[in-house]
């Protein structure tokens, strides 16, 4: 009983090590970032359109994080802006990221695209507007009415994708999405920018 | 930040103390002069030289040569039952998450180069069905397979009956429970939002219950253990059920990590599921079977705990490779990759262990279905860790991040290394608990072939594709629009193999329920106790 504890805790302790280095530490070190001036905190309607991005997994096809022009050249000449630093997420809880880009970063979209009117087609179906694009639609953030209400966000789709007769009108969650979407614009100057640090690079242990 | 890197540099310099210490304390504690002898504990007295797989097609079981050895032998089918309840709670359950997360994988891959596929329901939209593919196969698959493979081993290695079994039982149902609130609340859009951990952190307590409550047994076992020497085995299972709860607590701390800093310690802990948790699982259960099977003791025990305790101290610092390039001090993406290339040490030690024993015994690769998926598993690991060594380097990395290629180098861990070991270990272990036979040994091997050929077609085509990919898109004078084209192919290739996959699947599931019904043909004894004829092994 002895030894296996032994190897337990020893197991625990150099976990908690670990947790140190990769998480107390970078806590540590980012929540000390500045903030950029620029970065605005999210409105009620964009947080809600956040949390209608989190609930549709957008994150699994679809990066936030343009990287270094000097490292990866592709993202900023493909147009996804400056490299991110920590501070641009102040506001982010929880991040995202992301880690594929099964479809392009959209760390600048508002910049990028920044008709609403755009963003909901584009929604209702990528392929309206992109031929060939294999992002899903998404018709359940749309209602299908014969003759739209007043105050009713009416979309265009063009033929064939539109419905045979009446509108397509936006429902709250659609707005609210496509106004986060226009959130996402983050070309203003970053302060902590270019942020080459001193590298930590020999190999220990 | 200069002060920052001090303090980085002093907390691993106190790391590598420690793991010193550790091993300093290991050899004083005899634990290497013991050598090979730790390294027979698996066998019961006499039984070396003989193999031991109840899944084979004619195997002749080692029932002892005197009746010393004849009571040890006994002594463990009686451990064995022991733990009977447990583990057919825990395996069972796996068995119907591998089902769900198959077709939850199938419908992702369809919907990905089909995109009007289900996409009018918001409950079936890709960005839900894919969290719960890999939720359904991370923590039900492959976490409860696991698990219940763990309460498998370790009576056999602590040589005694599963103590407190019924804890383990009711920390089963808790998973399960957990499972289905947490897969119901990525449907309904409660996914908590960041990848690995989409669970809401209210139902994530439910596993760390559930997980506790397996340590009782393996606390009460390993309190009446009969053995002196801790196998390696024990090492990892034992390391892997204590580093599993701290992890998903520390992650699921609600809201204590915003922003970027919210991301390295989603990847910290992403990672950590993987090395910390079904990794040494996986190793563990071919450092047990691979000799069972072959009769013979893994080739070096000391490199078996250099291999354990480099896992240990590396794994757990190589999470931040998943964030090379991003918004994060550089420091911290260092360090990460320094880790990565430095598990090769272990990588090589278990390589070295694994394959050496292998060495003069491919030939039983032919008729033992147990030995062919825990050995293929095993070689898979070597494989899909020098990749992911090679993958962390920042010029690699440049290149495969955002694509298809990591999904593939994902599947060869999860699927050709894990899964397969699992397979493995459950062709194993259900004869010894129903004493029932395998009823229909070809479907064991349509099993094989369908999963082997889907895995080969998923992986091949998912790498090719997503390094082309990659290339392509640091290079903006292609057009976003033509790289998807130019991965559609591959992703069809994918349906292709995880549609086999997932017919292997079916196979395997229809197999294990016949096996719980007792279906086919009944042995006239256990399955240890047929009529003993001295099995003569190379
Ligand atoms: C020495 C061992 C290994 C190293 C250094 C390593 C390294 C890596 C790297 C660099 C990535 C890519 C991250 C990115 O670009 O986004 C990755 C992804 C991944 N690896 Fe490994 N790997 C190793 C072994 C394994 C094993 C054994 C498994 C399975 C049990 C595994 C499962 C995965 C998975 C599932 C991902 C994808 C994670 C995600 O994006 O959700 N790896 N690994
Ligand atoms: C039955 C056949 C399977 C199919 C068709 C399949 C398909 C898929 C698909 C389409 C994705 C999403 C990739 C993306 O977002 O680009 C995925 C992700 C994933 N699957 Fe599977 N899968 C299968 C089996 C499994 C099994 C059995 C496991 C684990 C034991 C597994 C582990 C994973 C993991 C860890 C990821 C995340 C990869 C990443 O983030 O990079 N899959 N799978």
């Amino acid at each position: 009983m002895k030894r296996a504890l032994a190897i337990m805790v020893g197991a625990a302790l150099i976990l908690l090590l670990a947790t140190l280095t990769l998480v107390v530490m970078p806590y540590l070190q980012m929540s000390a970032e500045q903030v950029p001036p620029d970065l605005k905190p999210y409105t009620e309607q964009q947080q809600r359109g956040r949390q209608v991005y989190i609930a549709n997994g957008c994150v699994y096809c679809h990066s936030q994080q343009p990287r270094d022009p000097s490292f990866a050249p592709g993202d900023k000449a493909r147009g996804w802006g400056r490299p991110s630093v920590p501070g641009d997420y102040a506001y982010d809880k929880p991040h995202l990221l992301g880690t594929m880009r099964t479809g392009p970063d959209l760390f600048n979209i508002g910049a990028r695209q920044p008709s609403i009117d755009w963003q909901l087609m584009h929604l209702y179906n990528p392929r309206a507007i992109i031929k060939g694009s294999i992002m899903p639609s998404y018709p359940f953030l749309f209602r299908h009415v014969e003759e739209p209400a007043e105050g009713d966000k009416v979309v265009n789709i063009p033929p064939p994708y539109g419905p045979e007769s009446g509108k397509i009108v936006a429902t709250d969650d659609a707005l609210a999405l496509a106004e986060y979407m226009l959130a996402l614009d983050h070309t203003y100057p970053a302060p902590t920018l270019p942020k080459r640090q001193p590298k930590s690079d020999q190999p220990k242990e | 930040m200069t002060p920052t890197i001090a303090v980085l540099l002093i907390i691993t310099f106190v790391l590598s103390t420690v793991g010193l210490l550790l091993l300093i304390w290991s050899i004083a504690n005899n634990q290497f002069s013991h050598g090979q002898a730790a390294a027979r504990t698996i066998f019961s007295p006499g039984e070396e030289g003989h193999s031991e797989d109840p899944a084979r097609p004619s195997d002749l079981p080692f029932t002892g040569d005197n009746s010393e050895q004849a009571a040890a032998i006994e002594a463990r089918w009686a451990a064995d039952q022991s733990s009977r309840t447990a583990i057919l709670t825990w395996l069972s359950s796996s068995v119907f998450w591998l089902l769900l997360g198959s077709f939850f994988g199938l419908a992702s891959s369809i919907k990905m180069h089909f995109p009007e596929f289900l996409a009018a329901s918001e409950f079936l939209t890709f960005g839900r069905v894919r969290p719960v593919h890999l939720n359904a196969v991370t923590y039900g698959w492959a976490s409860m397979a696991g698990i219940g493979v763990a309460l498998f081993l370790i009576p056999r290695l602590f040589k005694t009956s599963l103590a407190g079994g019924k804890y383990a039982v009711l920390g089963g149902f808790i998973w399960n429970i957990g499972l289905v609130l947490g897969l119901s609340a990525i449907t309904l859009g409660l996914s908590d939002g960041e990848e690995w951990l989409e669970f809401p952190w209210q139902v994530d307590l439910l596993f760390v219950v559930g997980g506790a409550l397996c340590a009782i047994p393996l606390l009460l076992t390993a309190a009446n253990r009969q053995v002196e020497h801790l196998y390696v085995t024990s090492w990892y299972l034992m390391a892997a059920l204590v580093w599993f709860p701290i992890l998903f607590l520390i992650a699921n701390l609600p809201f204590a990590f915003p922003g970027a800093s919210g991301a390295t310690v989603n990847w910290w802990f992403a990672h950590n599921v993987l090395g910390l948790w079904v990794t040494p699982i996986g190793i563990g259960i071919a450092y047990y079977m691979i000799p069972k099977i072959l009769g013979r003791p893994i080739i070096s025990y000391q490199l078996s705990l250099i291999g354990f305790w480099s896992l240990a101290l590396f794994y757990s610092q190589v999470g931040i490779h998943h964030l090379i390039g991003g918004p994060i001090p550089t420091w911290l993406v260092t360090l990460s990759i320094v880790h990565s290339v430095m598990m090769s040490i272990p990588v090589i030690t278990v390589a070295i262990n694994h394959h050496g024993t292998m060495m003069g015994n491919f030939g039983r690769l032919k008729d033992s279905p147990t030995l062919r998926f825990v050995w293929i598993g095993a070689l898979m690991y070597t494989v899909s860790s020098l990749q992911g060594s090679m993958e962390a380097l920042r010029s690699i990395n440049v290149i495969t991040h955002f694509t298809h290629y990591t999904v593939a180098h994902a599947h060869l861990g999860m699927y050709a290394f894990l899964s397969f070991i699992l397979f493995g270990a459950v062709y194993f272990i259900m004869p010894r608990l129903t004493n029932w036979e395998w009823p229909w040994r070809r479907l064991i091997s349509l099993h094989f072939w369908l999963v082997s050929a889907g895995i080969l077609i998923y992986v091949v085509s998912l790498t090719v594709a997503g390094w082309k990919q990659g290339v392509a898109l640091l290079n903006a004078a292609m057009p976003f629009l033509d790289i998807v084209k130019m991965t559609l192919p591959a992703l069809q290739a994918r349906t292709l193999g995880g549609a086999l996959m997932t017919l292997g699947h079916l196979v395997f599931a229809f197999h294990f329920i016949a096996m719980l019904m007792r279906h086919g043909a009944a042995t006239e004894q256990p399955t240890l106790f047929r009529p003993a004829i001295k099995e003569t092994t190379q």
